[in-house]
């Protein structure tokens, strides 16, 4: 992978600063060579991207290509450590690397921030040696993927949720590709609902440097990269296992070869084209435009429209569809019942089924869902809360706390 | 035999975990899962009864696509069905996520 027959040399400095790889045979003066010879591109500098990079970095690994549109919030710092206080509100990719030259003088930092596409995935991936995928989304996943069997790059792949984490060596030469393992997207329908979603903070710590050391075996050549493996890793019952991962000799990428471009990935994976955010942060399910009247049938009252009505006395029965653990967080004091069990809950609906009825949820998709829900049940005058709580907080109530 | 759930999917399981059902073979341990937790069927399987393409399952460490007898390929009950999501997560984006 690395090209060795003109390894750029060690100064006495690095020899002395990376001494601790140097007496390891299995890296030695040519290993750490050929680390700083490399090129890995980090797709995201998120909760996988940030120990990732950090690692490699430390790691002496001399080029770290970062992939990232998104600018830095409060909230990502409690998993996305190569972030800090200080950089709140920059571009991810410069505070990645005000980060990155602070851990080591001698890294070669190539910044692309721009959202990660069918136009420029090929383009970037070619001046790398190993790509490695922390991004969020399936989208994303599938283009780095057959971005990488196009390239001929690997991928050291992780992924997370909630509690649990998956990790692999993808498109290699002789191994199987992402799409072997998973050759369609599940429909935006079923994936799981943002009641479900958050991830503990340090997962993505430990998958991330799980990737880290497969980038790093790949570059060094040694060990038994995850080529042909998945390992699930399980925070909770702190359990590891791997399953054999074949090569599909019908994957129309790595087998077939029929896909012989990058394609529309956004179609693919059956979601509608992100307009505002860009692909590593879209909803993966629809959204709603809040500045519509009517959605599917359903009213959008705005919070100041609800906000005047209660001022007036003539508040609507108001119905907060979020999980427990949520209303906990922040409420308005309003009947709950989350929007997976309100099919099963109609009944527990202390208004006629002619009264008006506002569903509110965090920022507006849920509530939308469940108003269709109502309708369906026989209410018929039912509005959706554009916005949410969060629009609630923003515009009506700033003393409420957002998440 | 034991049927490892993933955590998207526990939703359905109250939570649990593993589930145990009988099983002489794979298609019938998770037809003995879904008839278990019937919210269940609609992710694993198409309305035609065929196994969704994006949900894996596994026999112990093998997928069980690559097994001579596939879905029909006789457990024991000391087997372990497992099966894997698809899961995207990397930054489980804050403003992204929870429309």
């Amino acid at each position: 992978m690395i090209d060795t027959t003109n390894l750029p040399k060690l100064t006495n400095e690095e020899i002395a600063r990376y001494s601790r790889h140097l007496i390891l045979p299995e890296v030695g003066m040519e290993g750490q060579q050929k680390l700083k010879a490399a090129k890995v591109l980090c797709v995201g500098t998120g909760g996988l991207g940030a120990p990732l990079a950090l690692y490699l970095t430390a790691a002496g690994v001399g080029t770290i290509g970062l992939v990232d549109f998104d600018t830095v919030d409060e909230s990502n710092l409690q998993r996305q450590i190569i972030h800090s206080q200080s950089t709140v509100g920059k571009l991810k990719v410069d505070s990645a690397e005000i980060m990155l030259k602070g851990l080591n003088k001698n890294v070669n930092v190539v910044k692309h921030n721009t959202m990660l596409t069918s136009a420029n995935a090929l383009e970037i991936f070619k001046d790398y040696d190993v790509i490695a995928d922390g991004t969020d989304n399936f989208q994303t996943r599938y283009l780095v993927n057959d971005a990488c069997v196009l390239t001929g790059k690997p991928n050291a792949y992780g992924s997370i949720f909630r509690f649990e984490g998956q990790a692999s060596v993808f498109a290699t030469e002789e191994g199987p590709c992402y799409r072997c393992l998973y050759p369609e997207p599940p429909p935006p329908g079923l994936v799981p609902s943002c009641a479900e979603g958050g991830v503990l903070g340090i997962l993505p710590g430990l998958v991330g440097v799980i990737q880290a050391t497969e980038v790093i075996k790949l570059i060094l050549g040694i060990g038994e990269p995850l080529i042909g493996r998945l390992l699930l890793v399980d925070a909770l019952g702190m359990s590891f296992r791997t399953l054999k991962l074949r090569k599909n000799p019908e994957c129309p990428a790595c087998g077939t070869h029929e896909i012989k471009q990058l394609i529309d990935y956004d179609q693919f994976c059956g979601i509608e084209k992100p307009a505002a955010v860009g692909p590593l942060e879209v909803s993966s399910h629809g959204k709603v435009d809040a500045s519509a009247a009517i959605v599917e049938g359903i009213p959008q009252m705005s919070v100041e429209q609800l906000k005047a009505r209660m001022d007036a006395g003539t508040a609507p029965f108001i119905l907060d569809v979020r999980e427990p653990h949520e209303y906990a967080i922040v409420n308005l004091g309003v009947p709950q019942i989350p929007v997976g069990s309100l099919p099963d809950r109609i009944a527990e609906i202390p208004v006629a089924k002619d009264a008006e009825i506002v569903v509110h949820c965090k920022s507006g998709a849920r509530s939308q869902k469940a108003s269709l829900a109502l309708k369906q049940a026989g209410f018929t005058n039912v509005s959706n809360l554009a916005g949410g709580i969060l629009a609630w907080a923003d515009r009506i109530d700033p003393s409420l706390p957002k998440y | 035999m034991e049927i490892h759930i993933p955590t998207p999917l526990r939703a359905f399981t109250d939570r649990q975990e593993t589930v145990s059902v009988p099983a002489t073979t794979v298609a019938e341990g998770l037809e003995n899962l879904v008839q278990k937790h019937s919210a269940m069927r609609a992710h694993l399987f198409t309305p035609e009864g065929k196994l969704r393409s994006f949900v894996n399952v596994y026999l112990n460490d093998e997928d069980v696509r690559y097994l001579p007898a596939k879905e029909d390929t006789t457990v024991a009950d000391t087997d372990e069905l497992t099966i894997i999501p698809s899961i995207a997560g990397g930054t489980p984006a804050a403003a992204g996520c929870c429309r």
